[in-house]
């Protein structure tokens, strides 16, 4: 029992390190926040230019979609880091696995919102434009709103997905807090650091959870 | 353009590469069929139990869920890998990948199974139970295989989403698809082998997000 307690709650330890691992969880929340953001709004703004039902810009938006959904993230973060400077791009860490999570994100968004638009009743958008409003009004005020809420419950999902696939930037680089927490369990040879960053993402990730639970059980589909 | 083609398309590099490339998609596909099945087993159980409706087992299973959705799995794979030697439990890459893997997925195929269950109406169970089924007979032929049906998008997206994961493991140096890849593009000075792995993967997991798209239409047209 003391071997556990010296070995993953040794508050010496996670107090010294306290201050890298405040840094890390910081640049994980920043990240978080970026990725999710873009990610949506580049989502909704396929899923709504999908609508336009151009063959062209549709084949395009199907095949970013299936090949990002398709690929581990993981691989696309190690391709852009690993493979662009070979073309004499240099991005960093930062900006590789903000893009490419981003990129994941709106490939998820976009897929879900367009199912949830095509799944509202035609009569919903006849009905709008015949009350005056113009196709991109019908489209923002009326049908987005509610198709986002038709598939409100599997995008939580997927943001806590995104939020948790942040700590892949550590294997590009980033200090973010999985980072931190293993280069401070290789200097003080103490697995803490690793607790407490654990217990970091369990804080970012729980009210997360939780919503999406409480979510569930009030849109949950009756027979 | 040519600059391009050499560094990312190279033929040459393509066909040297290839045989490591394809021991590692056979771990990763190995991996995958461990994985994966342990996981929606460990899925069904949870459910089932949540089933019987035993209070303190829900909440412990719920914490079970909850905590492990709210888990990074790279942070549990490096905290099995890494942090649990420091109480002696050594594990091999391997037995670290499957652990960590299978926790995680368990707890959402738990999810997902748990929605089919309840989305078959009461009166089922009832009507199996008088026609002199057991409970775990009820269960099993009548409720799990509508519920499976119910909820199949989700539990497909579950499994695409799993065989993903497994290129966490490189990150613990296991020598799959994504580690190989990564390794050869070092050795080369050359993305090529990155990219061939990326075509595997599209080769192995494009045909499912085909499909779950399409199913997934199927099921929120009959919602809407």
């Amino acid at each position: 029992m003391n071997d556990l307690l010296q070995a993953f709650f040794n508050l010496n330890v996670i107090l010294t390190y306290l201050p890298d691992l405040w840094k890390g969880l910081v640049v994980t929340v920043e990240l978080s926040v970026l990725v999710v953001i873009t990610g949506f709004a580049i989502g909704i703004g396929l899923a709504l230019l999908r609508t336009l039902e151009n063959r062209v810009i549709n084949t395009f938006i199907v095949l970013y979609a299936d090949i990002l959904r398709a690929l581990p993230p993981l691989m696309l973060i190690v391709v852009g880091f690993f493979g662009l400077p070979y073309l004499g791009l240099k991005p960093s860490g930062f900006g590789t696995a903000w893009t490419v999570l981003a990129m994941v994100l709106s490939a998820f968004t976009e897929e879900l919102v367009f199912a949830g638009i095509n799944a509202l009743p035609k009569g919903q958008s006849e009905a709008a434009r015949a009350s005056g409003l113009t196709r991109w009004q019908v489209l923002i005020y009326v049908v987005l709103p509610q198709a986002i809420r038709l598939v409100i419950a599997p995008l939580t999902s997927r943001t806590i997905a995104t939020v948790k696939n942040t700590s892949l930037a550590s294997v590009v680089a980033v200090p973010d807090l999985l980072a931190e927490a293993s280069a401070a369990l290789g200097y003080s040879s103490n697995a803490s650091p690793l607790f407490a960053a654990a217990l970091g993402y369990l804080l970012i990730l729980f009210p997360l959870v939780i919503f999406s639970r409480r979510l569930e059980s009030r849109l949950r589909w009756t027979h | 353009m040519e600059n391009f083609l050499f560094q990312f398309l190279n033929v040459e590099i393509a066909k040297t590469v290839l045989p490591q490339l394809l021991i590692g998609l056979k771990t990763t596909l190995i991996l995958s069929f461990i994985v994966v099945p342990l996981g929606v087993l460990g899925g069904i159980v949870i459910s089932v139990l949540q089933d019987l409706r035993i209070r303190p087992l829900n909440m412990l299973l719920v914490t079970y869920i909850d905590f492990f959705r709210a888990f990074p799995p790279l942070v549990l794979l490096i905290f099995i890998y890494y942090g649990l030697p420091f109480l002696g439990f050594e594990t091999s890459s391997m037995q670290a990948v499957v652990l960590a893997l299978v926790f995680n997925t368990s707890a959402y195929f738990a999810e997902v199974v748990r929605a089919g269950i309840e989305s078959v109406p009461r009166g089922q169970v009832e009507a199996a139970r008088a026609t002199g089924l057991g409970t775990a007979q009820t269960m099993r032929w009548v409720v799990l295989p509508q519920a499976v049906r119910n909820v199949l998008p989700d539990l497909m997206s579950n499994v695409l989403e799993s065989i993903k994961l497994t290129s966490i493991a490189s990150v613990v140096t296991m020598p799959e698809l994504l580690r190989m890849a990564r390794v050869a593009q070092g050795n080369m000075f050359n993305t090529t082998p990155l990219i061939l792995a990326a075509l595997m993967y599209l080769a192995l997991l494009w045909p499912l997000v085909r499909l779950i798209t399409t199913i997934e239409r199927r099921s929120l047209k009959a919602r809407g």
